[in-house]
């Protein structure tokens, strides 16, 4: 197979474009995790509600746009209801704990999609306005969805940045988050920030959700799917960063993509062919794992740490 | 000296256990002493998991790791024609350990959610090796050409002895681990965990410490797999899959962190309510799930707190 | 003269005790996946289960039956415990089901080291076709290498050549791609072998636009072939490189892709438009039953409740004449859904495998459609490592 300059610029826009689908999935979770140190396993859970409602939506009123903007407020509404009803008592917790029974929320949403969508993956397609294909390289046709979702991505890393930095909520937040008790002594809500927050960061999981509804499979599950990976991108980025998502989603995306694309037949430049075979597949699923260990072992708190943890 | 709660739970679920082959017999139910040697096999894997967990504050979603190392400890030489039960059951523990040691002297660099993420990594890098090992079996796993020998009466074709066996192995565990836990060894741990900067201030190296617990739990671990192995009589390399971590760990804190015989009755309730529930509903996660949340919410002492009531020590 | 007495009221007694107790319970235990994504494939094998045994009137062979099912999670390990619940708890006749190979491997040994029947109504590993062929295993679906070596054959016939093949890395992707090189010998241009569960194929796909072959041949099954479908046609390859593949498109994946899969190709040994009494009868009655279109995993499990029910319609309901049940599956003397087929020495079945297509109806829904045959009475390829000889 030969690997010309065009296929590897081709595969760079892949990397980056599965990085900026990463960050989507990833900035809600670095969120609420950096500013009320929680671990939500269950962002997968409302990654897939947010798909799973979106598709319905869509159906529902002939329209993926309205169906994707009414999925947001519906995923935000489901994150604040179970961060009321189950969460709220967690975040005093340590981290076992709430890796445990966001666990259990888990198994919970997955068995109640089924029961209300059955098991087996719904119909999703792409709305027609995207359907076509953009001239980006020569003689290469890239998806006008797949860069659609480039530019809501980085679109989305714009207004968080702008939110968390530049408004009052976003200093409030930041504020929460360095001194919980202070805050609320100064006459804060801290109870309703948080609340708040929350439901942004399900907000985030569910337009992660309804961008990849149309090209992955929305079935009972799918939030576990990208779980790891999502986890390997906050923890390689730095906990509590916008910054870091990005950075770290970028990073796993190209790693992942070009390991995926050039690890054999880089391989079999250095031992036989049919040993990279066999080496190129595993070496590439193993890779960002790899990768992370590597970050954690030079920088233990990843690469862009939003404060002095432990 | 009156004879503490602690105690009683231990003695009654020892009676109890050791109970079960004979009422089986003559019950005619051979297949409750199959149900209740796996439980104790999960039960020995959260044993050495709460000793690291419980006891030293490491979240480790690697644990499944060394119950895959040591069922194919078992595995792989059984492949060659090697069932010299000393040898494999060896092998499976020192294995493991050595896991341990290089997961441990790398993970133990980090701590909180880092420490869960590497640990993670890990389990899923070691699983990946395993599907691509094709000569064992990959992701199709394998089977066990023959159970672990040991000469003598010891046959573990036979299921009351392997019952035994199991059983002993699981009752040494709590007593070795009990002594651990107590020893200036343990309290090092312990005292990590509850404050690791004090720790060092008195002039300990709680890296050290938490690094030889982390293998001995490792090596533990291994046992528990070749046990795991030659229940089955198959092994696939699942066995290392960071949800089965998840399992482990759950029964941990079903049973009760910290206390070591928590962790038998978390893995027998555990592994009892999956049979009977899966039995009654497809939908049996939708029960579990939420009955996890609960557990960690309200009752984070688990069971076995619950059982020894307001007089429990803190672990 | 005492002792003849003796003897011969003893015999009596004996003779009396052995005859054919009142009417008893036929005990099937169904191992499969009810729980998780997985699931779906249970639940079309149990709704075929219970549509065979409505069919049956509720009898097997004449006599009432106890289905007892269980959730093997997908684990071998939870498997082999419902097997042994099954055979020492509940005292089964019959274990039939499971759908992954992994979990076959644990079970059915278990059964058969028992003395009981293992009847396979999915997974086919070459291991129990060759060297660990049992007389008390029987399948009603095929060898795994069996379906794609239809594909290569039918692709090599056509004389397409520079194919790229792509499979997920693990042990049926790996054996989905030697099958298919078993009867396809021109030109391999690539073997990619990509994650398991991976969602996002626009790397690979990428790959398959540069390399430029003539033909595309994937396995990719469940969640991963709808991605990989959707992630195909929305590159625009659809119809510019035509995609062969096995276990990728079926009744369960079509509702979900679509359009994505107009004009795909596989080949199965079975599909709903299959013209036979049989078939017609279970589909029509499976639509109506429960809503949607039976997949191959469902014909296969409503074919094993058949073949039981023949075995013990046989023996006139004496579950204790193993022999002779064994003598009468055998002979496949039952109306199977996919037309009459007979048993190979390793109680594999020799049967037809057709080449599918997915198309359009005119009323807009999507099926697959058979278009020819690709192989009559097919064997597999392991029956020569089977010492079983009848």
């Amino acid at each position: 197979m030969t690997v010309t300059v065009a296929l590897v610029l081709e595969q760079t826009l892949n990397g980056l474009q599965y990085g900026v689908m990463l960050f989507l999935m990833a900035a809600g979770l670095t969120l609420v995790f950096g500013i009320m140190n929680f671990v939500n396993l269950a962002h997968g859970s409302l990654y897939m509600v947010g798909a799973y409602l979106a598709t319905a939506f869509a159906a529902w009123s002939g329209s993926f746009v309205l169906g994707a903007a009414l999925a947001l407020p519906a995923t935000l509404l489901v994150g604040i209801v179970v961060e009321v009803v189950a969460l709220r008592t967690l975040y005093e917790r340590d981290h076992l704990d709430q890796v445990l029974a966001t666990f259990g929320l888990i198994l919970f949403f997955n068995e109640l999609i089924a029961i209300i969508w059955g098991r087996a993956a719904i119909y999703t397609s792409l709305p027609p306005f995207l359907g076509g294909h953009i001239r980006v390289l020569p003689g290469v046709p890239y998806p006008a969805y797949r860069a659609g979702i480039i530019l809501v991505g980085v679109a989305v890393a714009v207004l968080l940045w702008v939110l968390v930095t530049r408004t009052r909520l976003g200093m409030r937040i930041r504020a929460g988050a360095s001194n919980r008790t202070m805050v609320s002594a100064l006459g804060v809500n801290i109870r309703l920030l948080y609340t708040l927050v929350f439901g942004l960061g399900a907000a985030l999981a569910g337009l992660a959700g309804a961008m990849a509804g149309p090209i992955y499979s929305v079935q009972p599950g799918m939030g576990e799917a990208i779980l790891i990976q999502v986890f390997v991108v906050i923890v390689i980025g730095g906990i509590g960063s916008i910054r870091g998502a990005m950075v770290g989603a970028i990073v796993v995306g190209m790693a992942d993509t070009l390991g995926r694309a050039f690890l054999k037949p880089m391989l079999a430049t250095v031992i036989s062919p049919p040993a990279a075979d066999k080496a190129g597949p595993a070496l590439a699923s193993m890779l960002i794992y790899l990768l992370m260990a590597a970050v954690l072992f030079f920088r233990p708190e990843g690469l862009f740490p939003a404060r002095g943890r432990s | 000296m009156a004879i503490s709660r602690r105690t009683i739970v231990l003695g009654v679920a020892g009676l109890l256990l050791a109970l079960v082959p004979p009422i089986a017999a003559l019950t005619n139910q051979p297949f409750y002493v199959d149900l209740f040697r796996r439980m104790m096999i999960f039960a020995i894997a959260a044993v050495s998991l709460d000793l690291i967990l419980g006891y030293g504050g490491m979240v480790s979603f690697g644990h499944a790791a060394y119950l895959g190392i040591g069922a194919y400890a078992v595995g792989i030489p059984a492949f060659h024609g090697i069932d010299n039960g000393f040898l494999q059951w060896s092998l499976a523990i020192v294995a493991s350990a050595l896991t341990a040691l290089v997961m441990g002297a790398i993970s133990l660099r980090t701590s909180g959610v880092y420490f869960i993420m590497i640990t993670l990594a890990f389990a899923q890098m070691l699983y990946y090796l395993g599907i691509s090992l094709e000569t064992y079996g990959g992701d199709n796993g394998m089977r066990l050409a023959a159970r672990s020998k040991f000469g003598g009466p010891i046959d573990l074709d036979q299921p009351m002895v392997f019952y035994y066996v199991v059983l002993a192995i699981l009752v040494l565990f709590l007593v070795l681990g009990g002594r651990l836990v107590e020893s200036r060894f343990g309290m090092v741990i312990r005292a990590a965990k509850s404050n690791e900067p004090r720790a060092r201030a008195i002039g300990f190296s709680p890296f050290r410490y938490k690094l030889t617990a982390f293998v001995i739990a490792g090596g533990a671990g291994g046992l528990a797999g070749a046990l795991l192995a030659n229940q089955t009589e198959y092994l696939t390399p699942e066995f290392m899959h960071w949800t089965r971590s998840g399992e482990i760990m759950f029964m941990v804190i079903l049973g009760g962190m910290g206390t070591l015989v928590g962790p038998v009755i978390g893995a027998v309730v555990l592994l009892l309510l999956e049979d009977v529930l899966s039995a009654l509903t497809a939908h049996w996660q939708i029960i579990l799930g939420p009955l996890l949340v609960l557990v960690v919410l309200f009752a984070k002492r688990g069971l076995f707190g619950l059982l020894l009531g307001a007089a429990s020590r803190d672990g | 003269m005492r002792t003849i007495t003796r003897v011969a009221l003893v015999g009596l007694l004996a003779a009396l005790i052995a005859a054919p107790a009142a009417a008893q319970t036929v005990k099937i235990g169904f191992i499969t996946t009810l729980s998780g994504p997985q699931g779906i494939i249970g639940e079309h094998m149990k709704n075929s289960v219970e549509l065979a045994l409505d069919h049956l009137g509720r009898k097997v062979g004449g006599l009432d039956v106890e289905m007892i099912y269980g959730d093997d999670q997908v684990k071998p390990d939870v498997g082999k415990q419902l097997a042994d619940e099954m055979l020492k708890k509940h005292k089964v006749h019959f274990v039939s089901g499971v759908i992954w190979s992994n979990v076959m491997l644990a079970v059915a040994p278990t059964v058969t080291s028992a003395g009981t029947f293992m009847i396979g109504t999915n997974a086919g590993p070459h291991e129990l076709a060759g060297k660990m062929c049992h007389e008390l295993f029987f399948t009603t679906s095929w060898q795994n290498d069996q379906t794609p070596e239809a594909m290569g054959k039918y692709m090599q016939d056509q004389n397409i050549t520079d194919v790229y093949a792509m499979a997920p890395n693990y042990a049926a992707g790996k054996d989905m791609i030697s099958g298919f090189k078993r009867y396809f010998k021109n030109k391999v241009v690539a073997e990619v072998y990509t994650q398991l569960g991976q969602q996002d194929y626009q790397a690979e796909i990428s790959q398959i636009r540069a390399a430029n072959p003539k033909a595309v041949f994937v396995f990719y099954p469940g969640g991963m072939g709808i991605q990989f479908l959707k992630q195909y046609a929305q590159a625009g390859l659809r119809g510019q490189i035509p995609l062969y593949s096995v276990y990728t498109v079926d009744e369960i994946s079509l509702p979900a892709v679509k359009e994505a899969a107009l004009g795909q190709w596989e080949t199965r040994y079975w599909s709903p438009d299959l013209k036979n009494d049989a078939n017609q009868k279970y589909v029509a009655e499976y639509r109506k039953k429960y809503g949607k279109m039976p997949v191959f995993y469902g014909a296969q499990s409503y074919d094993g409740i058949m073949l039981i029910d023949s075995a013990v319609r046989a023996v006139k309901g004496d579950l204790t004449n193993k022999k002779g049940m064994i003598a009468a599956m055998r002979k496949a003397d039952y109306k199977s859904v996919r037309g009459p087929y007979k048993y190979n020495v390793n109680h594999f079945p020799i049967q037809n495998f057709y080449l599918l297509k997915a198309v359009q109806a005119p009323d807009g829904d999507f099926a697959m459609q058979i278009q020819r045959a690709v192989f009559e009475n097919h064997k597999d390829a392991y029956s020569a490592e089977c010492s079983m000889k009848w």
